[in-house]
């Protein structure tokens, strides 16, 4: 068996007050040329408040410079760094590991999601469902032409929507979703959501034309309310709330 | 798209139940119960046709069921229906966006307000319910 | 005829259907229970509830929504499977056709022995 490689004490990036060590599998798997996916294993001193994406780039600066990962803002608001973290969508960013509570930190790239290699995705399948529930304000007239400077709303109409424009199109949500582990053409819970965030801001007027868009064998219908979209989101969207008012508009529980 | 390209988690992360909470249990429950269910009622449906052979086919259908294994089929298909119907009585609810929570200002730790006590109170009354209606049920097949 | 029926409607028909078959199959249960396990069994006993038009009648709508139903459910989990345009048409004809064989199957039952065929 051979030894799991770890950093000399002088070389870490990560500041070693009382250091402990985390086992981080990563897996590795590259599309074109490899049949299936191998893990690698790498031993990284951690502190209390050390996230999983800092351990992952202290993999990439001392071992494996060629591990594939996506990042950007490091604080929860790109969406970027989605991965499934000991069998759990999570973003890298935002998981410390230390609150894995584990010696072993396994990460994967996310399912449903094709994969680009190692732990970054495509994310194609998402915008297109995204793009197909007309992800803006519809309306026949526009704040530039109308009498009125802005469409006013007020506090009690912003808060029906706002908690869904928090999306930040990680992903979690798809990943987790148990319809998506098996549809190829389901819409999604992060679309859902997202069609419900326009139909429920009352500066829109183009419910209908979602809803018919929504009402087909692969939309709204195959969501079962199996919550797990919303147990991932980092950014508390609730989709599976947003999913579940929007289909009371299509059973006429809301109007 | 070649659907092994696709990194579709397949039945394999359709049927887990381990990762999500409780929902994600009752999600796979609904659905096995929901299969039980019909196999259940095909084979009731092929069962009680038996009449037709006048009273000895009708006795000795009787003799294949009325056994502990047939007992004790009964006894999983009403703890499978007693699931599914009050399950299913909540889901309905949900669907409408009944006891989902209000939508707000989310804020850390970002606890999702639709998976909340009066949903998990929902999915452990319907296991509670259907445990003791298959003990009432062993009960009166056994009680005789 | 079922690729042109709006999802939402079929939904509808699931749901409703849910709601009859519990307060239906809820009394076909109590029925069971008005006498002993083994009694309601007894094939005089079977035959007579056949043999009263409401029960028969009952007995009749339970078949008819429950058939809808479950094969509308196995619809839904076989179509989330698999997808592609010829295998969802196989599904959704397959079901409906399924539904329908299981209700002339059982309705067969109904009506001859409430007619005294047997």
């Amino acid at each position: 068996m051979t030894q799991v490689p770890s950093i000399a004490e002088e070389q870490v990036s990560i500041p070693l007050s009382s250091p402990k060590i985390v086992t981080i599998r990563i897996a590795k798997f590259n599309p074109t040329k490899d049949d299936e996916r191998k893990f690698m294993e790498f031993n990284i001193p951690y502190q209390r408040w050390t996230t999983v994406l800092e351990v992952i780039l202290e993999v990439k600066k001392h071992f494996d410079h060629s591990v594939a990962v996506r990042y950007s803002c490091r604080q929860a608001t790109c969406g970027s760094c989605g991965m499934i973290i000991n069998g759990k969508p999570r973003l890298a960013c935002f998981t410390k590991i230390s609150e894995l509570e584990s010696d072993v930190v396994t990460v994967e790239p996310m399912n449903n999601f094709p994969i680009i290699r190692d732990l970054a995705v495509r994310f194609e399948r998402l915008f297109d469902s995204h793009h197909k529930i007309k992800p803006y304000l519809i309306r026949e007239d526009s704040e530039i032409s109308s009498n009125e400077k802005e469409f006013l709303q007020t506090p009690e109409e912003v808060e029906k929507y706002i908690q869904f424009s928090n999306c930040i199109k990680c992903g979690l949500c798809n990943s987790a979703c148990p319809t998506m582990a098996t549809d190829s053409s389901f819409v999604g819970p992060q679309a859902l959501a997202q069609a419900y965030r326009y139909v429920a801001d009352s500066r829109d007027k183009g419910k209908d034309s979602r809803l018919k868009i929504i009402d087909e064998s692969h939309g709204i219908w195959r969501c079962h309310f199996a919550g797990s979209c919303s147990q991932v989101c980092p950014k508390g969207v609730d989709p599976a709330m947003g999913i579940q008012f929007l289909r009371g508009y299509l059973l006429g529980f809301r109007s | 798209m070649k659907p092994q390209d696709e990194n579709k988690e397949g039945i394999r992360g359709m049927i887990n139940p381990r990762r999500y909470g409780i929902e994600r249990v009752a999600y796979l429950l609904m659905r096995l119960s929901g299969l039980g269910l019909l196999a259940y009622f095909i084979g009731h449906i092929y069962e009680t046709s038996s009449i037709l052979k006048g009273e000895i086919g009708w006795n000795e259908f009787l003799e294949l069921t009325q056994t502990n294994e047939g007992h004790a089929l009964l006894a999983i298909v009403i703890a499978m229906c007693v699931f599914h119907t009050v399950n299913g009585i909540r889901v309905m609810f949900g669907h409408g966006g009944v006891g989902v929570g209000k939508p707000a200002r989310p804020d850390y730790p970002y606890d999702p307000a639709s998976q909340n006590m009066k949903h998990k109170m929902g999915i452990y009354s319907a296991i509670v319910l259907a445990a003791i209606a298959t003990m009432y049920g062993l009960a009166v097949m056994y009680g005789e | 005829m079922v690729n042109k029926m709006r999802e939402s409607i079929i939904m509808k028909i699931h749901y409703g259907t849910a709601l009859g078959a519990v307060a239906l199959v809820a009394v076909h249960i109590l029925m069971r229970l008005t006498q002993s396990f083994t009694e309601s069994l007894e094939y005089a006993n079977v035959i007579a509830n056949y043999q009263s038009l409401p029960y028969a009648g009952m007995l009749e709508i339970i078949l008819i929504l429950l058939s809808i139903h479950g094969f509308n459910g196995l619809r839904v989990i076989l179509l989330e499977l698999k997808q592609g345009r010829m295998y969802e048409k196989a599904v959704s004809y397959g079901c409906v056709a399924a539904m329908i064989g299981l209700i002339a199957y059982g309705s067969r039952t109904i009506i001859m022995v409430n007619m005294g065929v047997v």
